[in-house]
């Protein structure tokens, strides 16, 4: 425990600092801020794009169709500050998203965290931001 | 959890508070006079040259808009009432239905470039202007300092016409005019009408940080002057610091619309 609470001491700082940028102009009215959405998807694209970098995936549902999601996050600058790059996700990465979904049922979400094949875990949206 | 391991977090804690305190300390007082001389404000005398960045981030990309503002006339409620549909703000609506010049691409123009993503920007000072570059859209304003005059009916411009003039060694005062009425002011869909005038005030602190103020005064839109940032932090970063480009390109933009923003709002 001794030697790990310096650990827990930098992430719980880490986060401080990395929760503080994100956001732009268009706002969260649209999503579901207290729901969460955690899926198994194929990445079909990664845009590292202003105004808002996005991820487009395909999931499948219950009845074994195949569903084209997208989910958002911010800025190319905010999100290198973040970890994340041109080349976090490419076409066909297996990854598991989890996405505050559209109030209206569309498939698309504001891109909570991602765990990438590797088995690293990016935090994408800034679940402080509503 | 014992004592031991909670040492390093006490540590980080007595650190922080440290470093707080040593900033209090090295900050010269709120605004007690005007500086008159290097003992007081240990910087440098009419020169805001360097890479400048907000102090605290979050506030210099000010998603949520201004805090507050001035009563609105009536040709500014009808504005913010009805025509403008921010992203954010009190009068924020879907994604969907927001129509931000900004999704466009459009310029976020002068002064919205200081009120909403404030980020690194570049001032450099020639014998007769001061430029200033920003990292957001990646443009950069000219301010002139060779004593003309703001024009008298000028054409409105996205970022408008400024001048400049130090009012002291420590503060320098721009003035700007003819600001284009199809650019908001904030992320909140405030308005202005192209007969506002705009005072930034660069307030040089010490060497390292100076504090921004920035006044409007439109009479059309808005019932009496508001101080839009008030004593806003910058740092001085480092002289190598890289100002990556952060360019809105409509190509981009329309990709994001159709994708995301068109299906929220189905």
């Amino acid at each position: 425990m001794k030697n790990k609470a310096p650990g827990i001491f930098a992430v719980f700082i880490s986060l401080l600092v990395a929760s503080a940028p994100l956001q732009a102009h268009h706002g969260s009215a649209g999503y579901d801020l207290n729901k969460e959405l955690t899926m198994k998807g194929t990445v079909t694209q990664w845009l590292w794009a202003n105004p808002h970098c996005f991820l487009k995936y395909d999931t499948t549902d219950e009845n074994g169709s195949v569903v084209h999601w997208a989910a958002e996050v911010s800025n190319p600058i905010d999100m290198t500050r973040r970890g994340w790059s041109r080349s976090t996700l490419n076409a066909g990465d297996q990854v598991t998203i989890t996405v505050r979904p559209a109030k209206n049922g569309a498939p698309v979400g504001q891109l909570m965290k991602v765990l990438l094949p590797s088995g690293k875990e990016l935090v994408g949206w800034n679940p402080l931001v509503r | 959890m014992d004592k031991h391991s909670l040492n390093p977090i006490l540590g980080g804690i007595a650190l922080l508070a440290f470093s707080v305190g040593m900033h209090a300390q090295t900050s010269p007082p709120k605004k007690t006079g005007t500086p008159k001389t290097l003992q007081e404000a240990p910087a440098p005398r009419r020169n805001l040259s360097g890479i400048w960045d907000a102090e605290n981030t979050m506030e210099g990309i000010n998603p949520r808009g201004v805090a507050s503002h001035a009563p609105f006339t009536a040709w500014g409620a009808d504005l913010a009432n009805n025509a403008y549909k921010p992203g954010d703000g009190p009068r924020r609506v879907s994604v969907g239905l927001v129509n931000d010049p900004l999704d466009s691409c459009d310029p976020a123009g002068f002064p919205r470039n200081l009120l909403f993503e404030l980020r690194p920007f570049q001032v450099v000072q020639t014998s007769d202007q001061v430029l200033m570059m920003y990292q957001y859209q990646r443009v950069w304003r000219v301010i002139w300092t060779d004593g003309r005059e703001l024009p008298k009916d000028p054409d409105p411009s996205w970022y408008g016409h400024s001048v400049g003039k130090w009012e002291d060694d420590f503060t320098f005062v721009v003035r700007t005019v003819g600001m284009d009425e199809r650019t908001w002011l904030d992320n909140a869909g405030n308005p202005h009408s192209s007969e506002m005038r705009v005072e930034e005030r660069y307030h040089l602190v010490t060497r390292d940080s100076m504090e921004l103020s920035v006044k409007i005064d439109d009479p059309k839109t808005y019932t009496e002057t508001w101080v839009a940032r008030d004593k806003f932090r910058l740092k001085l970063m480092p002289a190598n610091t890289d100002i990556t480009e952060m360019i809105c390109a409509p190509s981009e933009a329309e990709e994001y619309k159709k994708t995301m923003a068109i299906p929220l709002s189905k």
